[in-house]
């Protein structure tokens, strides 16, 4: 099936409210007419917009799976991205191969959007390496757990970019508690003051651990880029489609030469901020019922079957596809090997540096006491 | 070879680091039509353009942080931090971000900044304008530590440390800013990992660096007054710090004496201190002195000079090392 999304005439609670609100697939799953935003997403079709239902059911799966594998011992912690699936997929999915992300260390639907490979996802986490995978060969750096100091990375990945005459565009992604530290701030500075292409896409999932972000910003978020002079957009986080549009047209801004752009991703974290939080302490269950009516995922469920894309069928392959992923993952995050004990030395620099040359040849030689 | 001040030689470094490399970028605090506060990057911007030596917003973590980025995009940046003080804003950007990603990243991604930082006291400044934060960073795993005392030094050390794919923290003697010098800009040059013996000596070593290598030098020649002889040690490197060219020189004379403007504790005389008990336990004759700035804040202008180390402290130390009469004993000893 290969026909484009039909558009209904109507508006949501939320949009009448707040005319500036982006949304595009209401929590109901009806398709809301936008006149600046559908045309960003006039091209999606039945079946790409079932591909996305995928990737948000295979993400929230090995989500899931991540979760159950720290919970087994196999994992020292793990993020979970629970309730974040659109945000994550929806501005992920519009990237082309040569932009490039820099992020923290909630976006592994990201991460598996751009390519990286299952047991990668948990290298960290299973502490066999300091980070997954090489940067290059994705498109995208490893997390950076230092909140907000990957926003001043991209800032600078886009100016390099701009030097080289390329229109390929950083994406900077960071929480809403990450707004509040100075580099965010600064980050968007340096990218309005050199007109970067470099797209600051927050999500604002309400929690910085424990902390609701009315702590950290007492008007909506989105609402502080303008005073840096750069455009910003606040769109519906849990709306893959309206996350879409907004991404596409931040990226389109950024190749034009027309700088930076913010977008504030309105989600939720349904679970917990790690598998070692425990959010009953701080969490109203009335506030997070109200959160899972408008999860990400039942929404497209509930407009792809409206429209007879979404079949028992397709859901039921997709599914299977979803706990195919899930075991791969498993195996691959079990294979992974211990590293070298004398590993603990590689890679401090580049080129060799005399003093720890030294203590790594006087530790071979302790260990190598072990073995007589 | 051209006669050529410290504060020249560093931007006739950064000028040849531009021409022979398309990936030098130059970022800083009014590095542009100033020249930077110092003049350092006098004629840069006019010659190179704004996208190679760019004017940055003040914000050192921005700096450092869009530096980082640059290095992911191929770029090889040479950040000024204005003054010593000025540091710590960039920071964390320096420790947990510069010096860690080549780890992190299993050596996939190499962070060739430098970090350019005038350092030290005795120009009669203000708070923060005077600092030597030196063991910060000679602390953090991952960054190259080095600094300069002469004009040939700083130009050379500073294209190889622009030159280098691992991060290096390049310390500027700013009160020598003004020394002159010969400054061969093709000469083959030590290594910036090496330390350089200045004056050779038999009696005692005395280590230093940066902006106390003179007056090291200047002690030296008054301890041969008392017919005493000193080796000088300019260590150039405090991360590596080249330790068999400082051994050697202890296994000779014996005795050890270290003087930085840096304060006392955690100091890098500590350290040096440290292993050099360690490699030549048998050779010293006395235990190693350390003559440093006090563990106090940089003091106002009209006490800098209870605070650093001058020839008469660094002369004292000497004293304290051969056994002779000194502060320690008592006048009348």
């Amino acid at each position: 099936m290969s026909m484009t999304v039909p558009v209904k005439a109507q508006k949501s609670e939320a949009k009448k409210q707040n005319p500036e609100f982006v949304q595009l697939l209401d929590p109901e799953g009806i398709r809301l007419s936008d006149d600046i935003y559908d045309p960003w997403v006039s091209d999606v079709t039945g079946d790409q917009l079932a591909s996305l239902y995928e990737d948000l059911i295979i993400v929230r799966r090995i989500d899931t799976e991540a979760t159950a594998l720290q919970r087994q011992g196999e994992l020292g912690l793990w993020p979970p991205l629970f309730g974040q699936e659109a945000a994550q997929v929806g501005s992920a999915r519009t990237l082309r191969p040569d932009d490039f992300v820099f992020s923290s260390y909630r976006e592994n639907a990201v991460a598996y959007c751009r390519g990286v490979k299952l047991p990668d996802l948990v290298r960290v986490w299973r502490g066999t390496a300091a980070s997954g995978w090489d940067p290059f060969s994705v498109g995208m750096a490893t997390p950076a757990v230092i909140i907000g100091a990957q926003t001043l990375h991209a800032t600078g990945y886009a100016v390099g970019c701009k030097k080289d005459g390329v229109d390929s565009v950083a994406v900077a992604y960071f929480g809403d508690g990450a707004t509040s530290e100075g580099d965010v701030s600064e980050a968007m500075v340096f990218a309005a003051s050199f007109k970067a292409p470099v797209i600051f896409f927050c999500q604002n999932n309400q929690w910085a651990i424990s902390e609701p972000v009315g702590l950290q910003a007492q008007r909506p978020i989105a609402d502080r880029a303008p005073g840096f002079g750069i455009p910003s957009i606040r769109v519906d986080g849990n709306d893959v489609l309206a996350v879409m549009a907004a991404t596409r047209s931040a990226l389109d801004r950024a190749r034009n030469g027309e700088g930076p752009t913010f977008i504030e991703a309105v989600t939720y974290r349904r679970g917990p901020h790690t598998t070692s939080d425990d959010p009953s302490r701080y969490v109203d269950p009335v506030v997070a019922k109200e959160w899972e009516a408008r999860d990400p995922i039942a929404r497209v469920e509930a407009f792809l079957r409206s429209e007879g894309v979404l079949t028992d069928e397709l859901a039921a392959s997709i599914q299977s596809r979803a706990d195919q992923v899930a075991a791969e993952f498993r195996a691959g995050c079990l294979g992974l090997e211990n590293p070298e004990p004398l590993s603990v030395f590689d890679n401090v620099y580049a080129t060799e540096h005399s003093g720890l040359a030294r203590q790594k040849s006087q530790y071979k030689a302790y260990l190598e006491g072990f073995e007589k | 070879m051209t006669e050529l001040t410290l504060a020249k030689a560093l931007g006739s470094g950064l000028r040849r680091a531009l021409s022979d490399d398309d990936k030098v970028v130059l970022l800083g605090e009014d590095i542009g039509a100033l020249g930077g506060v110092f003049r350092v990057t006098d004629g840069l911007q006019r010659d190179f353009g704004t996208d190679r030596v760019m004017d940055t917003p003040l914000a050192e973590a921005g700096i450092i942080g869009m530096a980082v980025g640059l290095a992911f995009r191929g770029y090889r940046p040479v950040c000024e931090i204005q003054f010593d003080g000025f540091i710590y804003p960039g920071f964390d950007q320096i420790v947990a971000q510069v010096a860690k990603l080549h780890y992190r990243t299993a050596g996939n991604v190499r962070m060739p900044l430098t970090i350019r930082v005038p350092y030290g006291g005795g120009i009669g400044a203000v708070e923060h304008h005077s600092e030597s934060p030196e063991a910060y960073f000679a602390h953090t795993a991952g960054l190259r530590v080095v600094t300069c005392s002469t004009p040939q030094d700083a130009h050379s050390m500073l294209r190889e440390a622009i030159a280098s794919d691992d991060p290096v923290l390049f310390f500027e003697p700013k009160r020598r800013y003004w020394t002159k010098g010969e400054v061969d800009e093709d000469a083959t040059a030590l290594p910036m990992g090496k330390a350089r013996v200045v004056v050779e000596g038999t009696d005692v070593t005395l280590v230093t660096y940066g902006p106390l290598v003179a007056t090291a030098l200047d002690a030296a020649v008054a301890a041969a007054d008392e017919g005493i002889s000193v080796e000088v040690v300019d260590l150039r490197s405090l991360s590596p710090v080249d330790f068999d060219t400082v051994s050697a020189s202890v296994q000779k004379t014996g005795r050890l004496v270290i003087t930085h403007e840096a304060s006392e504790s955690g100091g890098l005389g500590a350290e040096i201190a440290a292993t050099l008990t360690d490699r030549c336990f048998y050779y010293l004759e006395s235990a190693p002195v350390r003559i440093t700035g006090f563990d106090v804040p940089y003091p106002p202008a009209k006490l800098e000079d209870h605070f650093l180390p001058d020839l008469d402290r660094i002369l004292d130390g000497v004293d304290r090392a051969l056994g002779r009469v000194n502060s320690l004993t008592g006048w009348s000893a």
